[in-house]
């Protein structure tokens, strides 16, 4: 096998692990948002819209600060989980919201724009069959879109795994919990544990690439299609 | 390739599964939680094993920059105990009474150094030497924000240098961005902590600040008051107290004060 340490497998597992869950969770709320933009027209849509793109561009840190003002113990939200047994800061849940928060913008922003592709006329073609509007979303629109959302949801599993500046706030850096491959080579190279930092950045970049990659490949075999 | 097959969804579900599914390790053992200051990663993960192979508790870590720690628990984070690097942050969070009334110890020290490339010929026997034309730079961790910079521009203050080495100055990110500096040569010279000065091969110490003349730099520890975990969090700073705590500190570079 390789000679990667335990702890090196760890950390990749968990990262890969969290960002595959983070992923899952954000697909269908993102698909389902994606359509809306793509599709329908209300009031203050544009605002709605950017607000979800948000995270996108703001710096991360302040992103994380929103997050732990949100759930950490001292306010409402954050209380009303803990009484509950519930608590996101300093844990893996943690680390599983910040990526989602993230990761979100990026996956609706590739559905939304594989939705406005898919033809209004074949939805339509299908309704004058008699298919339910719940039956024709299933059926046809989301094959359809089928490339364009797989293809944003690897971008939003690669932005997740290379998040930092939002988890560090929310789930802190804690090894074997909530130490993810970003936070493992920040923690070594402050360190001054180069070798160590470079093992796992080299797992970033293959994984980095391999998912950024195919999503670039099927967002382009889309358009050839 | 032999081995487990590593690919399979299950083996991710698996670790998801480890992770959501901790349970406690037996009745009265709790695992603590620690927020430190990240230039103390490598004594506390040895006094971590040292403590945990004597106490029936547990003990975790999380490392960051204190200013984050602070905040952190200032939102109610769950830690159990914090240990800063400097003195600042844990006063705010003990004025807000976020800190358990007297838990508060005043623990470490650390010594200024400056530092050069390993190959550097420079002779630098005391601070004046930094006034010699062939030191063009200095690398500092931004001196109004940056602990380790503060204290260097005070000391440099206090030795009546400040305003001429004050222009060759280049104020860096932090400790690591320093050294890194120092590394590539970029810099003739930079002020580190002496424990950040060992973790470098590419550099060396030209002169040590000597305790009595630097400025005071504590590291301060004390107990969350949120905390549930007391007479736990009471065990590891009695261990954190205690010599062989001290011995590995020391053996980091750290200074302890009595």
């Amino acid at each position: 096998m390789f000679i990667l340490s335990v702890e090196t497998w760890q950390i990749t597992l968990f990262s890969l692990a969290v960002g595959l869950a983070s992923t899952l969770v954000i697909l269908p709320l993102g698909i389902l948002a994606a359509w809306f933009f793509a599709r329908k027209e209300w009031p203050l849509k544009s605002v709605v819209e950017t607000f979800v793109l948000l995270p996108l561009v703001m710096p991360p840190v302040s992103t994380g600060l929103i997050l732990l003002k949100i759930f950490g113990r001292r306010s409402p939200v954050g209380r009303w989980l803990y009484d509950r047994g519930i608590e996101i800061v300093f844990n893996w849940k943690g680390v599983l919201v910040a990526m989602a928060v993230m990761s979100f913008p990026l996956l609706v922003r590739a559905a939304r724009a594989s939705f406005s592709e898919v033809n209004p006329r074949l939805e339509q073609v299908a309704a004058t069959l008699g298919a339910s509007p719940v039956r024709i979303f299933f059926v046809i629109t989301i094959p359809l879109a089928l490339r364009g959302i797989v293809a944003g949801a690897l971008l939003a599993f690669s932005r997740a795994l290379g998040e930092f500046g939002a988890t560090i706030l929310l789930a802190g850096n804690i090894p074997g919990k909530t130490q993810t491959l970003s936070l493992a080579i920040f923690n070594f190279v402050q360190l001054g544990k180069d070798r160590e930092a470079y093992i796992l950045l080299g797992i970033t970049v293959v994984l980095a690439f391999v998912s950024v990659w195919s999503s670039e490949w099927l967002l382009r075999s889309q358009k050839r299609a | 390739m032999s081995g487990p097959k590593l690919h399979k969804p299950s083996l991710c579900l698996f670790t998801i599964l480890i992770f959501l599914g901790r349970a406690p390790m037996a009745a009265n053992a709790d695992e603590l939680l620690v927020s430190a200051a990240a230039s103390l990663t490598d004594a506390l993960k040895e006094i971590g094993v040292a403590f945990q192979s004597k106490s029936k508790n547990k003990v975790t870590f999380t490392f960051g920059p204190s200013s984050t720690l602070a905040r952190q628990i200032e939102e109610g984070a769950p830690a159990d105990i914090f240990f800063s690097a400097d003195l600042l942050q844990i006063d705010t969070l003990d004025k807000n009474g976020r800190l358990e009334p007297g838990s508060r110890k005043n623990l470490l020290s650390n010594q200024l150094v400056i530092i050069v490339p390993a190959e550097s010929k420079l002779a630098i026997t005391s601070p004046k030497d930094l006034l010699k034309p062939e030191v063009k730079k200095i690398a500092l961790a931004e001196p109004t924000s940056v602990p380790v910079g503060v204290y260097s521009s005070k000391y440099l203050e206090g030795e009546g240098l400040w305003g001429k080495v004050k222009e060759k100055v280049v104020p860096v990110l932090d400790v690591r961005a320093t050294l890194a500096s120092v590394e590539s040569g970029n810099v003739e010279a930079g002020f580190v902590y002496k424990t950040d000065a060992a973790i470098s091969k590419k550099v060396k110490v030209a002169f040590e600040v000597p305790i009595e003349k630097g400025p005071k730099i504590v590291y301060p520890v004390a107990i969350v008051k949120e905390s549930k975990k007391k007479e736990a969090a009471r065990d590891f700073m009695n261990f954190v107290l205690g010599p062989a705590a001290k011995d590995s500190f020391k053996k980091f570079g750290f200074v302890i004060i009595d």
